[in-house]
């Protein structure tokens, strides 16, 4: 297929139809918008739903329905949506249905909602961050995927940046491997048959074939996600080897890191960015590792600090980790404000450099 | 009761039932609500396009207990869940059922918007006027004058509002197709109750659009009363607010 040039919304569309995504529910939230009234211009066309839900809380149950009933489905929201819908992601983590959640959030500041999560029990979500269109693209297939792979919902962590930008995308379908069959899926085809299925966080079974129950179901879920944490840790890594600082960054802002990077080598000062593709599972590993020579570590994020957390459970005692970003909001409210620019980024870098590494 | 009657009612499991034992108390009305449910199902021939969306309630036992797809949702969610279910399965014969704290406390959005859409679907309300599950509390649904946990002296509007007359709000609303309030306290009712709910069962899964049934049950627990008085205490109550009969057949 040839390439496209595409806005960030439409191109996440038609890359979750590519996917095979038939059902789509959503309530209007900037920068989620565009996503939903994409969807609503291409489901028809390709023979699936998109609802215009009366409210979050709706829009990630139908969501939650249509997984159940065996479907590829999704839907998205930001902030204070999202928030509503935590309920439900947490009961689709603990029944097991699929579905992708498209956070399209405001900015940088919804790390901790993304990656902690504010549903109820014992379950985690895996969340990819797309630094760029093209990357939203491929995630919106592989979390598809993903969901499918184990039986969970699973979110995008996208921004204003992602969905309003122009990008020419390769819009291919991509393969990830077989996935199980959808055995479990409800079509209501075998009632009375002795064989009807059951979708139910306490999975207590039928009558005739009783289910695990809740304490074994549970720890049994737990274990999943202990293996997803294991083996869905994805990250991209630049400079690292023999830096002295090391940058670590997410989503949107890792091309400007990138670009500060290529920027102070130039210079011959001895940076590497990292940036964290899966925030969760988050690469704790693969962050020690790019830190192994590193002196000091840097974390840019456009918030109060929130991923630090993360980077610093990840590096340890071994080496400073320090902030780098603050709160930085647009007056709109829905962009990243005054410190997302190369200048910004570089001249903190550099002095952070001069006082630490020169020092 | 007769001794013959006892064992009649014991014996007898009702079609596409895996079990008689179920949790519930000694006089609740839910199970004989379950029992005309399945029955209905059955005589429709719709077992095998049946999915039904269960709430949080004491009725949610029936997940365990009967032959057909089940998805155990989230309080109050059902009606949304249904939704995303029978979009993806558009033959299948798709169902809600639901207590009145499910229906008229936690989910009356739910319910409303679901019904506003035409969305082909029943929901089946068991209203017993209280959350009989966590031990007998006030729910939207409870009538004036109702003593329950947290109206000790009784519901009083002044003090705790009007009871929310869930089936007149739905059959308001243009995409409802049919709405019926039914009950099962005595044999009367209950045959009744089960043509209410065989009808809008066959219309909203002939895409008639929204269907809606309510069934007064007894909550003898939860009413804080003998097991024998509860079906007279709903009679003198629950009938007074809540008018059985079909309050409409066929799109407005
Ligand atoms: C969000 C949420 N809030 C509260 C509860 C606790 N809860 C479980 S069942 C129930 C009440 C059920 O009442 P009703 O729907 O009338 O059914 P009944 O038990 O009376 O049949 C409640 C409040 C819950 N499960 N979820
Ligand atoms: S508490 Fe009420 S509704 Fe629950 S099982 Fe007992 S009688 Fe039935
Ligand atoms: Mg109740």
């Amino acid at each position: 297929m040839p390439a496209q040039l595409l806005q960030g919304s439409d191109a996440v569309a038609r890359s979750a139809i590519e996917a095979g995504c038939r059902f789509f529910a959503g309530y209007p939230m900037l920068p989620f918008t565009d996503l939903l009234e994409a969807m609503a211009r291409l489901m028809p066309g390709a023979g699936g739903v998109c609802m215009n839900a009366e409210t979050e809380i709706e829009a990630v149950n139908m969501a939650l329905g249509a997984g159940a009933a065996g479907a590829r489905a999704a839907t998205g929201s930001c902030g204070q949506g999202i928030a509503l819908m935590q309920e439900a992601i947490a009961e689709a983590a603990l029944n097991e249905v699929p579905f992708v959640v498209f956070n399209m959030a405001r900015g940088q500041q919804d790390y901790f909602q993304a990656t902690r999560g504010g549903g109820w029990g014992d379950y985690r979500t895996i969340c990819l961050a797309p630094k760029d269109v093209n990357e939203a693209v491929e995630h919106t297939q592989l979390l598809f995927h993903l969901a499918d792979l184990y039986r969970a919902p699973v979110m995008m962590y996208g921004d204003y940046l992602i969905g309003h930008t122009y990008m020419s995308v390769d819009m291919q379908r991509r393969d990830y491997g077989p996935l199980p069959p959808k055995d479990w899926a409800l079509d209501g085809r075998r009632g009375g048959t002795g064989a009807s299925r059951q979708i139910w966080t306490w999975a207590m079974g039928k009558a005739n074939d009783p289910g695990p129950g809740p304490d074994l179901h549970w720890q049994r879920i737990a274990a999943k996600f202990e293996d997803v944490a294991r083996a869905e840790q994805r990250w991209e890594s630049e400079l690292c080897d023999d830096a002295d600082t090391v940058v670590v960054s997410f989503g949107s802002a890792g091309p400007f890191v990138s670009q500060v990077v290529a920027e102070l080598r130039a210079d011959g000062l001895r940076v590497g960015a990292f940036r964290p593709v899966s925030l969760w599972p988050f690469p704790e590993t693969a962050l020690a590792e790019a830190c192994a020579s590193a002196r000091q570590v840097l974390v840019f994020e456009v918030n109060a600090g929130q991923m630090i957390d993360d980077v610093r459970l990840s590096v340890g005692h071994r080496v400073p980790v320090r902030p780098l970003g603050r709160v930085s909001i647009d007056f709109s409210g829905m962009r990243q404000g005054e410190i997302l620019t190369v200048p910004w980024i570089r001249e903190r870098v550099r002095a952070a450099m001069n006082e630490t590494v020169m020092g | 009761m007769t001794e013959v009657a006892q064992k009649k009612v014991a014996s007898a499991l009702a079609p596409l039932q895996l079990s008689g034992e179920h949790h519930l108390c000694p006089g609740c009305g839910h199970p004989v609500a379950w029992r005309i449910l399945l029955e209905a199902i059955s005589e429709l021939g719709l077992e095998q396009r049946a999915i039904g969306v269960v709430g949080h309630g004491c009725y949610t036992n029936i997940v365990q207990l009967a032959d057909i797809d089940f998805l155990q949702c989230l309080h109050g969610r059902a009606p949304a869940v249904a939704t995303g279910v029978k979009r993806v399965h558009p033959d299948a014969a798709v169902f809600t059922l639901q207590g009145d704290g499910d229906v008229a406390s936690e989910g009356l959005a739910e319910v409303l918007h679901t019904a506003a859409r035409a969305e082909r679907i029943t929901t089946i309300m068991l209203n017993n006027g209280v959350f009989g599950d966590t031990g007998g509390q006030m729910t939207a649904a409870s009538v004036v004058g109702q003593r329950t946990k947290t109206s000790l002296d009784g519901r009083d509007a002044e003090t705790h509002g009007h009871p929310v007359p869930v089936a007149e709000l739905v059959a308001a609303l243009a995409g409802s197709a049919y709405v019926a309030r039914g009950s099962v306290n005595n044999a009367g009712s209950i045959a009744k109750s089960k043509r209410y709910l065989k009808r809008a069962l066959e219309l909203s899964a002939a895409g008639a659009g929204f269907t809606f049934v309510e069934i007064l049950t007894m909550c003898p627990t939860g009413w804080f009363l003998p097991t024998a008085e509860g079906p007279g205490y709903l009679e003198g109550t629950f009938e007074q607010t809540y008018p059985l009969g079909v309050l409409k057949d066929g799109p407005r």
